[in-house]
Formats: C-alpha cells, sequence, structure tokens
C-alpha cells in the first residue's frame, strides 16, 4: 500500500515523513521519527500518555492519524525545554517529586503546559480537573497537582 | 565491622534530605529509554493471538497460511516452547501460561505469535492463523469454583496442606492454616461474638506502561533482552530455563519500568519474544496492547471472606478466626496463604486461627499486587473490628489500641515481634487534628490498620571510585520510583561524600552478581544494606591506600567524614587524605579502588500503617467522593522522604479506586467485559483529594539505617477505612468491594426496608 507524503512543524522544525493511511500520530512520532517522549500507554485515548498539541490544542495523538498532521504545528515532550534551559513545569515536577516511575510524565507535562497557556492562576480544582485526562497510578496526583500550582505562581512573578 | 546488620544510632548528613533524583531530567524532557522506546536494525514485529474462550481444548492450530504471507518470518505455537521444567511444577506453570499447549485456561491465553517485517503485516498474519477449539465448562466466581461440581481448571492439580493426600484432582490447589491457643475456648469466654461475610472483586495493577520487550536471540545460542521488568535478573534465570538457554549467555537489561507494582515481577510474553526471534534470527520487538495487559496478566485475586471475632465487654478480644477463599487465576499460588498470614498481623491475639484456600478458576494467572492479598484480608479484619467496637459502645482507635500488637507478641502468622510501628501509628492517628476536623453533611469518616511483612533477599553490588573522587554505585535491583536518589544518599553518608559525587546506575545482568527482584517492598531495605558494605568495602581499601601512602599500619587509619585520617600522638603531623586525594594517586598506590558486596539481605523490618478517610456520599445517586485523606506510616528510616511520602499517597490511591471504582467484570461467557481504561476506571486527578502523610521513624534493629521498607503498606488500609467510613456516614456496614454507587444504593434501601 502505497504511503502518503506529509509535511508539517514538530517542535518548530520543518519535518516530512511518509506514513499509511491508517497510522496514528503517536506511531509516526515513535516509528518513524524516533520521538519517543510521547507514550502509548492504551492506544485508546484514556491515559493521556501520548499527549501533545495539534496547532496550540492539547491532543491524544493515538487518536490522531499520522497524515491529519499535514501543515499543522505539533508540539511534544521533547521540545519543551528551551536549550539546556527546562521549562519551569520540568524542574517543578523535579523539585516537587511529582514523577515516581515517570512514564506518564511527558502526558502530564504537556497537559499541564496547555492548562497553564490558557489559565494562568488555575484553583487546585482546575488543575485537577484539566488533568484528568491523565492517568497516573504511582504519585496519587499530590505532588504533580503541587508542582503545576507551583509552576503557576513562578510564572506569574515573571 | 564490615558486615554489621545492627542498627546503630547516628546523626545523618545525607540521609533524609530531599536532593533532585538523579533520572528527574531524562523523565522530564522524553529521554528516559522504557520497555517500548528502543530499536534494532532489523527488528521485526511480534504480536500475540489469544485464546477468545475462558476454558476450550486446543484441538488443532492451522499456521500454514500465516506463514505464507509475505513480510511473516516466524510463527510459533506451544511446539516451539518444548517442555524443559524437568519437573519443576512452578516453571511448566509459567510455560503454560505464557503459551496454551493443549488448552486454553482463559480469556486471553496466548494460543500462537507471529514476528513479521511490520505491524500491519503481523496483523494480517494474526488473522490466517486459524485455531479449532472445543469449548469446555468453566467457572470464573472462587466460591462457584470450590462447589464439588464445578469444573476443573487443572486436571493436575490435588489439593495441598490437607491430610490424607486427596484422591482426585481439585480447584483448590492449596489449604494453608495459621494461628495458635484454642479459638473455641476463646469464643467461649466471649461477651459478643461478630461473625460477618465478605467479597471482593479482582482488581488489575493498572501500571500505565504495557509490558513490552525487544529479543534477540542467534542460532550460536546467545542473546539479549531489552524489557521493562522489576527484577531482570529472575527473568533471565526464567527465561533460560523456558528456552534451554545457558544463564550467561543471555543478558538482560532492564528498562526504565512504567510501574510494576508486582504486575512486572513475572514472565509473560519474554519468552514467546525469544522463541520467536530464535525462529526468525532476527531481533523481534514485542508490546502488548492495553487489552493484553488486562486480559493476560497479573491481576490480584477476587476473594470470598469469613471472619469471627469474639470479645470481652472490657474492649479485649479472646478469640478471632477467619477463612479466606483467594482466587489464583488457572495456575497455583500463595495468594490465600499470604491473606491467612497477614489478617490479623496488626493485634495481640491469645486465641487465632485463619484458613486460606487459594482457588483455581478460568482468569488470568493472579500476579503480585503491592502487598498482595493483604488487603483483601485487611478490609474483611477491619470492617469486623468496627462492627465489635460498635456492639461494645468503644471508640474504634481504643478499640485497636486495646488489643494492638507490640514487641514480644507473638504474631497470628508465627514469629514474635520485636519493635513495631502498629501502636504509634495508632497513637498519631488518635492525635492527628483529621481526627477532630468537622465534618459537612453527607461526610463520614473511617480509620482501619495495615500490615506487610517487608523482603529481603539475594542482592549484590558494586561501588567504583573514580579517579576524581566521583562514585559509580552500581546496583541490580530494579528503581521503580526514586531509589537511585536514595542508595545514591546511602553511599554518600557512608563515604562521607556530597550526594552529588555519586551516580547510582542500575546494570545488566552481565555485569553483576545476582540480584532478586525489586518487590515486597525490599528495594531500598536491600540494596540499602548491600550499598552500605560496599563503601564499607571500599573505605577499607582507602583505608589501607592510605597507610601504604603513610608507611604506618592500617590499623592506625579510620575513615572520618570523607577522609582518612591517622589515628594517635604519634601520627599528628599526618594531614588527613580526602577521598578525592586518595582518589587521584590511586594510578599509583595500586590501581582501582573499588567496593564490592554480595549478601541475602535478612532481618526486612516489619511494616504497619493506620490510615483516616474522610468520605462524601451522594444522599440521591450514592456517588461517593473521598474528601480527605491521612496516611501514617512507619518507614523505619525515610532515607529520601519526598519518595517515601510518594509510596504512602500512590499505595492510599490504588486502595481507594480498589476500594471504590475498580473490577474485573465477566460475562457468563468467561470473557473479560472491561479490558481498557474507559470501563476499568482507575482514579482520576480529579477524583482525589491531597493525600496528607505522617511518616513515623522506628528502626528496624536489623538494617544499619533501621530501614525497613515502605512500598506497600500503604495500599492495606483503604478498603477498609473507607469502608468504615461509609459506615458512619450511611448507617450500613458495605460487605463487597468495590463499594459502587450501586452497592452503597442497594446497601441503604436494604438497611431502610
Amino acid at each position: 500500500m502505497a504511503g502518503t507524503f506529509v509535511s508539517t512543524k514538530i517542535n518548530g522544525d520543518q519535518t516530512e515523513f511518509v506514513c499509511q493511511a491508517g497510522e496514528t500520530l503517536l506511531e509516526v512520532l515513535r516509528n518513524r521519527l524516533g520521538l519517543t517522549g510521547s507514550k502509548e500507554g492504551c492506544g485508546t485515548g484514556d491515559c493521556g500518555a501520548c499527549s501533545v498539541t495539534l496547532d496550540g490544542r492539547l491532543v491524544c495523538s493515538c487518536l490522531v492519524l499520522g497524515v491529519e498532521a499535514q501543515g499543522r504545528k505539533v508540539n511534544t515532550i521533547e521540545g519543551l525545554a528551551d536549550g539546556d534551559a527546562l521549562h519551569p513545569l520540568q524542574s517543578n515536577f523535579i523539585k516537587h517529586a511529582a514523577l515516581q516511575c515517570g512514564i506518564c510524565t511527558p502526558g502530564f507535562l504537556i497537559a499541564s503546559k496547555a492548562l497553564l497557556d490558557r489559565n494562568p492562576n488555575p484553583t487546585d480544582e482546575e488543575i485537577r480537573f484539566a488533568l484528568a485526562g491523565n492517568l497516573c497510578r504511582c504519585t496519587g496526583y499530590d505532588k504533580i497537582v503541587r508542582a503545576v500550582k507551583a509552576t503557576a505562581k513562578d510564572l506569574r512573578k515573571k | 565491622m564490615a558486615n554489621d546488620t545492627k542498627f546503630r544510632n547516628r546523626q545523618f548528613k545525607s540521609v533524609g534530605t530531599r536532593p533532585p533524583r538523579p533520572d528527574g531530567l531524562d523523565k522530564v524532557t522524553g529521554r528516559a529509554k522504557f520497555g517500548a522506546d528502543t530499536f534494532a536494525p532489523g527488528q521485526l514485529i511480534g504480536l500475540v493471538l489469544r485464546s477468545p474462550h475462558a476454558h476450550a481444548e486446543i484441538k488443532r492450530i492451522d499456521t500454514s497460511k500465516a506463514e505464507k504471507l509475505n513480510g511473516v518470518k516466524a510463527v510459533i505455537t506451544s511446539k516451539d516452547l518444548p517442555d524443559l521444567t524437568n519437573g519443576d511444577r512452578d516453571l511448566y506453570d509459567t510455560l503454560e501460561n505464557c503459551m496454551a499447549r493443549d488448552r486454553a485456561l482463559y480469556d486471553g491465553h496466548a494460543v500462537a505469535a507471529v514476528a513479521a517485517i511490520d505491524a500491519p503485516t503481523a496483523r494480517k498474519a494474526l488473522k490466517l492463523i486459524r485455531v479449532t477449539y472445543k469449548l469446555l465448562p468453566h467457572v470464573t466466581d472462587v466460591d462457584e469454583a470450590m462447589k464439588p461440581n464445578a469444573p476443573l481448571v487443572q486436571p493436575r492439580v490435588y489439593t495441598r496442606g490437607v491430610s490424607p493426600k486427596p484422591k482426585s484432582p481439585s480447584n483448590v490447589a492449596k489449604v494453608s492454616e495459621f494461628g495458635h491457643g484454642d479459638v473455641e475456648a476463646g469464643f467461649k469466654a466471649a461477651d459478643v461474638v461478630v461473625e460477618k461475610s465478605y467479597k471482593t472483586e479482582q482488581a488489575h495493577q493498572g501500571y500505565i506502561e504495557p509490558h513490552a520487550c525487544l529479543a534477540s536471540v542467534g542460532p550460536d545460542g546467545h542473546g539479549e533482552l531489552w524489557v521493562t521488568t522489576q527484577g531482570h535478573f529472575i527473568y533471565r534465570n526464567t527465561c533460560a530455563s523456558l528456552l534451554g538457554m545457558e544463564v550467561a549467555k543471555l543478558k538482560v537489561t532492564s528498562s526504565e519500568i512504567g510501574g510494576g507494582f508486582g504486575g512486572k515481577t513475572h514472565v509473560w510474553m519474554e519468552p514467546i519474544a525469544l522463541a520467536l526471534s530464535r525462529k526468525a534470527n532476527r531481533p523481534v520487538k514485542l508490546e502488548m496492547t492495553r487489552d493484553e495487559v488486562f486480559r493476560s496478566t497479573g491481576p490480584t485475586s477476587s476473594t470470598s471472606i469469613d471472619v469471627k471475632i469474639g470479645v470481652k465487654k472490657n474492649g479485649k478480644i479472646t478469640a478471632a478466626s477467619a477463612h479466606l477463599r483467594y482466587q489464583d487465576g488457572a495456575f497455583p499460588g500463595i495468594w490465600a496463604m499470604l491473606g491467612a498470614m497477614t489478617a490479623y498481623a496488626c493485634y495481640d491475639l491469645k486465641n487465632v486461627k485463619t484458613v486460606g484456600y487459594d482457588v483455581l478458576v478460568n482468569r488470568p494467572k493472579v500476579a503480585a499486587y503491592r502487598a498482595p492479598s493483604a488487603p483483601m484480608a485487611a478490609f474483611a479484619i477491619e470492617s469486623t473490628i468496627n462492627e465489635v467496637a460498635a456492639e461494645i459502645g468503644m471508640d474504634p482507635v481504643d478499640f485497636r489500641i486495646k488489643n494492638a500488637a507490640k514487641e514480644g507478641t507473638k504474631s497470628s502468622y508465627g514469629p514474635t515481634y520485636g519493635p513495631i510501628g502498629i501502636g504509634p501509628t495508632l497513637a498519631a492517628v488518635k492525635k492527628h487534628p483529621h481526627m477532630r476536623a468537622k465534618l459537612e453533611k453527607n461526610q463520614g469518616r473511617g480509620m482501619a490498620c495495615g500490615f506487610w511483612f517487608n523482603f529481603g533477599g539475594e542482592t549484590c553490588t558494586d561501588l567504583n571510585i573514580g579517579v576524581d573522587g566521583t562514585v559509580t554505585l552500581t546496583v541490580g535491583t530494579i528503581d521503580v520510583g526514586g531509589a537511585r536518589a536514595s542508595l545514591s544518599l546511602i553511599a554518600a553518608e557512608e563515604l562521607g561524600i556530597p550526594y552529588e559525587s555519586v551516580k547510582c546506575n542500575i546494570t545488566d545482568t552481565g555485569s553483576l552478581g545476582h540480584n532478586d527482584m525489586t518487590d515486597g517492598s525490599r528495594g531500598t531495605f536491600s540494596s540499602g544494606m548491600s550499598t552500605i558494605f560496599a563503601a564499607r568495602n571500599a573505605i577499607e581499601e582507602l583505608c589501607q591506600r592510605a597507610a601504604d601512602t603513610w608507611e604506618i599500619s592500617v590499623k592506625d587509619v579510620v575513615w572520618d567524614d570523607g577522609k582518612a585520617t591517622a589515628k594517635g600522638k604519634k601520627h599528628k603531623k599526618l594531614k588527613p587524605l580526602s577521598l578525592d586525594e586518595l582518589a587521584g594517586g590511586s594510578p599509583n598506590t595500586g590501581g582501582p579502588i573499588a567496593g564490592h558486596s554480595q549478601i541475602v539481605a535478612d532481618g526486612a523490618g516489619v511494616s504497619f500503617a493506620s490510615h483516616i478517610c474522610d468520605i462524601e456520599v451522594d444522599p440521591e445517586t450514592s456517588a461517593t467522593k473521598v474528601v480527605r485523606y491521612t496516611v501514617v506510616q512507619d518507614a523505619g528510616k525515610a532515607i529520601h522522604p519526598d519518595y517515601v511520602e510518594g509510596q504512602f499517597q500512590g499505595g492510599a490511591a490504588q486502595g481507594i479506586g480498589w476500594a471504590l471504582n475498580e473490577e474485573y467484570i465477566y460475562d457468563e461467557n468467561g470473557r473479560l467485559q472491561n479490558p481498557g481504561f474507559l470501563d476499568y476506571r482507575v482514579p482520576v486527578c480529579s477524583d482525589l483529594p491531597f493525600i496528607d502523610t505522617q511518616i513515623l521513624e522506628i528502626p528496624n534493629p536489623n538494617h544499619p539505617y533501621g530501614i525497613r521498607g515502605v512500598g506497600e503498606t500503604s495500599i492495606v488500609p483503604p478498603l477498609a477505612a473507607i469502608g468504615n467510613a461509609l459506615s458512619d456516614v450511611a448507617g450500613v456496614r458495605m460487605t463487597h468491594v468495590p463499594m459502587s454507587p450501586p452497592r452503597i444504593r442497594k446497601a441503604i434501601k436494604e438497611n431502610q426496608a
């Protein structure tokens, strides 16, 4: 079966790939482009481990087809830090021990950034509902919510 | 001094601080490599065909069409995994669980597998495999499976633990009895006797990372396996045995692990990946889907438990018994035995008896799930304890304090306790502001206790000192949630150097001696102990180098605060030599400086916790919400308190999910109806409150730093704490987990009627 040529921007970089019609964006990122920071936890959009943004909108990349990235902007965990400067969310996740195994962490960081981009001063409840699409089985979410709160505070000071 | 395990009180410099973890940056940038994150040149994609039937004879498997499909490089069935187990029953069970032989024993049991050039080809090939099944009667419920006319799951299983040896096979694989005293006399002496029966449904560990591996085996008998696991040395030994390989020729490298909680202590599809690779003579990558994880890997047991407790009006328990029926899935396990051992471990009982029944059903092979088997037993016992306290009009915390086990108590499962934390956790609960906080309308409060043994076991550790004075700590226990930080703190403490000077690596099976799994809360206990010994071994060498440099006897050299120091007035002109200086000089004083330790870490300290829970119940829908939660647990010694708190919080969250939502649902055909995160609903962020923690430190006398192990106990109390809170708010005793809205509503209605 002939593949489809796709031209897109991933983390600001012009990127081209060929994929099959049925291939998900997550499969393309992981298997064709070597961007394995996005994880597959379920493949059905229930766990959020594959969270990326598409034109700024938070999506599960396992529910997006690779061909849908044509002409769009994709942002993944690999593009969150600015060179050697971590995004404040990344530093705060480490500082607040907001990760144990770390498999859900990329998805949480992407979802948290999407939240703070649209709401710089979220309440605890707003944080909890914004992150309700991301499953973590290790932490009980306590330290994740604290890390996001701390980041919102840090960013507001800037 | 070297391998002295005795706890010695000391002032810590590094231990107990909260530095950033060494693997943090990799994990927040997406760089950390988990099970599915590696690729090999020329790799194939493996997929597994699974039985859609709960119980069926496999009459024939026709793989010919699949084999002919372009791009398919190997198709295997059980014939490609011949029986090399040599009478080892447990190993044969593992083999049969990896790939069905003459019978499929549960929905999801593997029956064949393919390796192809890509996933679409492998998927096509699976569809071309024809399996002819003859359906057999099945049983999935633990009580049904114990009935005399129940379908037999394993004709080769005869009940163990009964005398005389049975003449016919049975679904009851094992009967285990524990206790002491005379329970019948104890019940007779009681003023009040309470009897209750409970059921708990099957829950899954629910790690977010599905099982994944990359296997590469050549016709020369050498192989490599990259895999997400809690114990790569155990995986190596098991896989080598099943495939007829030599242990030294199979190198297993553990990836970062995306959660395990006991579910990654058993091999599942790794032998299949190796067999596919051997047949294709190419590397094979095998990743499970979430559906496969639920249908075919390690859930915990569903259970049915009867409890009887007798008490005097003064609050002293006179006798306690329990009959605990746990299903093991389709293969014998030790799960009811562990339930029977842990059931009454929190209490000081004169007369106690527990009987566990390990029962086979047509469900996936049960695996450990965080303090395996203890939460269900605790649900039954701790719920009944509250009922008993209510019967005699005593406060449930006071009642527990009156009957709590203490140092010198003969435990219900045999050993006599040393210093333990149940009393202190209860005292902390009694004093905790949470217990006095005001409850809003429709809210109730409950508390409960929990116990876990903690394990030790085989451990091997290397510590190498670099020429610049930095230290490489090489360990063989998997880091499931911050252990590299804790072990680095321990090495820094022992050597007297900064935490930042230590780099801890988890190494592959080719580079270190055998290490048991990271299970039983043993990671930081065992590798911590082994790290201390490896460091002391290196210190001996450092002192020798200093003695040689100074040309004095090594007996006159001590290691103090990161430096070799010469003792006594006669050496007072000798300036202490730091680790940096000794390391820098090492090329000229005898070469590399290293420490090594190979031990069986004995003396794991038992662990106790008490939890407090506030719950709100919607009066119309019976929907529940945990509004406040507190964990009090004895850690022995918290090496890195952030990650100790994390273990407390994570276990509590898993327990809350199990208590309220999580449940395997089978239909009448024995097919799992909810093998996905949409319908098997684990707690999400908006379901939970902040989880408050209080770390107690009652040192384990058998560990140099007093460490007990902290990973598991936190999942034990939540089921009962929530049951007791529901009883407080709704006036009903919930006896069936999960305590879902329909079950709560039914109980309230029955109570009103």
